[in-house]
């Protein structure tokens, strides 16, 4: 089994360093940039927001029911909801949702054209198909999943707004206040460093399964869901470690 | 010209080539037949490195493919053409894209010069006009003439083809057979068909390499067929009741 496991990470290794070699050309390599660019922002832009929208509106309303008959000042529901957003549940969250949409699409991409012979027919042609196939899916990702999980992090604040000031939890002068209060600007790189994280997690995992999947569409299944567990498990290991060495 | 040397795959504890040596002529049809399971498509799939020997070496010309690293191999691959037995044109694409693609990839021609170039390969495989169609839009016998138009866009030196007739009409694969057979005569194409259909044989056999067993049975062409007394091919070519009566009339005709 532990040999199995070392066997799949020399694999996955050797798969990423053939995927970053020289683009044949590069032009090639850009419209399929733009074309992954646009399928993963695009695409996941409206789940992104609605996830988002309705993590900070029930962050909100959790901290203001916490904060009843309390002596903490009410402002600090925006406080919290900013922080909590912006640190940990918009890049983790986000991540996570992209996993099992963005992810699992990209494995079965990769292994329905490994099942066609696509790639086969590509490398014939004397196309280096890990690049081809690989290079532009994280470029794409390495750009826009940060792109995403900063707009989940707008959401999800004003989401928190939604939620609680219409309902008279708090006023809207507090709420915009515990937005600004004490903002601290390295909250937004460990966020950023957690989405680029997670980013090269989500397609490297995805495209690696994707690219080895045997013959059967029941492998493919597996391919696909295998791509989604893997990438959840590291992404919060990553998580994790990106915790411990932001703050420790 | 492709030649082989004492080339021998396994997987796992299975021999599927044993010692394998034969070789491919330029300008010629060369076909590589056999029952199920004899090597033919491991044969195809190391010939064009997909799969690597397990010993023994593959001579494009004077170098050896076996030792190339993969930019060289890279390289080599510009001048082969592949067919796929179940075509591989990419769904997403147009007919017009799919032929295009190897020369979006590997040329520097303008948006015209490729078009041309596509145009001139539909109207070879006679699917002028056909451009814009996409592959679920096309019978499969049109979809191999798609993947042939492709696989010559870039002027192949070599090109090889996986059952080029399976699922086809005896009508379309007499079409395609004879399609291949005029580009290798014209264009001087080493030309590799991995193929079990007993009119392709007959047909454009130029070389025929019968495969029994992860060994070579039998070398020859379709003029020395009939006359064959090796059991092997005898058993394979007249497998039928149909064609062994058909064989007996030819042979008693010609006492």
């Amino acid at each position: 089994m532990n040999f199995n496991f070392l066997h799949s990470f020399g694999k996955y290794l050797l798969l990423l360093k053939t995927a970053f070699s020289r683009p044949e050309k590069v032009s090639m390599y850009w419209k399929e940039t733009v074309r992954q660019m646009h399928d993963i922002g695009i695409g996941s832009l409206v789940i992104v927001c609605i996830i988002a929208l309705f993590i900070g509106a029930v962050t909100a309303i959790q901290f203001a029911f916490q904060l009843q008959d309390s002596f903490v000042p009410k402002f600090y529901i925006g406080y919290i909801v900013r922080d909590i957003t912006i640190i940990e549940l918009a890049p983790t969250i986000t991540c996570l949702v992209l996993a099992g949409k963005v992810g699992s699409n990209m494995a079965a991409e990769i292994g329905g054209m490994r099942q066609k012979e696509h790639i086969d027919a590509m490398e014939i042609m004397g196309v280096n198909t890990a690049a081809f196939l690989i290079m532009p899916k994280m470029i794409a990702s390495l750009i826009v999943i940060p792109l995403l999980v900063c707009a989940a992090s707008i959401v999800s604040i004003v989401g928190g707004y939604i939620a609680s000031v219409p309902q008279g939890w708090v006023t809207d002068a507090e709420y915009v206040q515990g937005v600004r209060y004490y903002f601290e600007p390295y909250y937004v790189s460990m966020m950023f460093a957690k989405a680029i994280t997670f980013a090269f997690i989500i397609t490297s995992v995805s495209c690696f399964q994707g690219y080895y999947v045997k013959r059967g569409s029941i492998e493919l299944g597996v391919a696909s869901t295998q791509a989604v567990v893997y990438s959840d498990i590291l992404i919060l290991l990553g998580d994790y470690f990106i915790a411990l060495l932001f703050t420790v | 010209m492709i030649r082989i040397e004492g080339i021998k795959k396994s997987f796992d504890e299975t021999e599927v080539l044993k010692g394998l040596s034969t070789e491919f002529e330029k300008g010629k049809t060369n076909l590589i037949i056999g029952r199920s399971g004899a090597g033919k498509t491991v044969l195809l799939k190391l010939l064009v490195g997909l799969l690597k020997p397990t010993s023994g070496s593959i001579w494009y010309g004077d170098t050896d493919f076996t030792k190339m690293d993969s930019r060289e191999v890279r390289t080599l691959r510009m001048d082969v053409g592949m067919l796929f037995q179940g075509s591989a044109l990419f769904d997403s694409m147009t007919t017009e894209e799919n032929i295009r693609f190897p020369l979006d990839m590997f040329t520097n021609k303008t948006k015209k010069e490729k078009l041309d170039q596509v145009n001139y390969c539909l109207e070879r495989v006679e699917l002028d006009g056909a451009n814009d169609k996409y592959p679920s839009e096309i019978s499969g016998g049109m979809q191999k003439r798609v993947g042939i138009a492709r696989a010559i866009v870039l002027d192949p030196k070599y090109l090889f083809c996986d059952e080029p007739n399976s699922g086809l009409d005896p009508k379309t694969a007499l079409l395609i057979d004879e399609l291949i057979q005029k580009l290798t005569y014209e264009k001087e194409i080493t030309t590799v068909i991995n193929t079990h259909d007993m009119n392709s044989v007959m047909g454009i056999g130029d070389n025929i390499a019968l495969l029994h067993e992860g060994r070579l049975a039998w070398r020859g062409n379709k003029s020395e067929v009939l006359d064959s007394d090796n059991e092997t091919l005898q058993n394979f070519i007249f497998a039928s009741p149909f064609l062994q009566r058909l064989r007996d009339a030819a042979l008693g005709k010609k006492q």
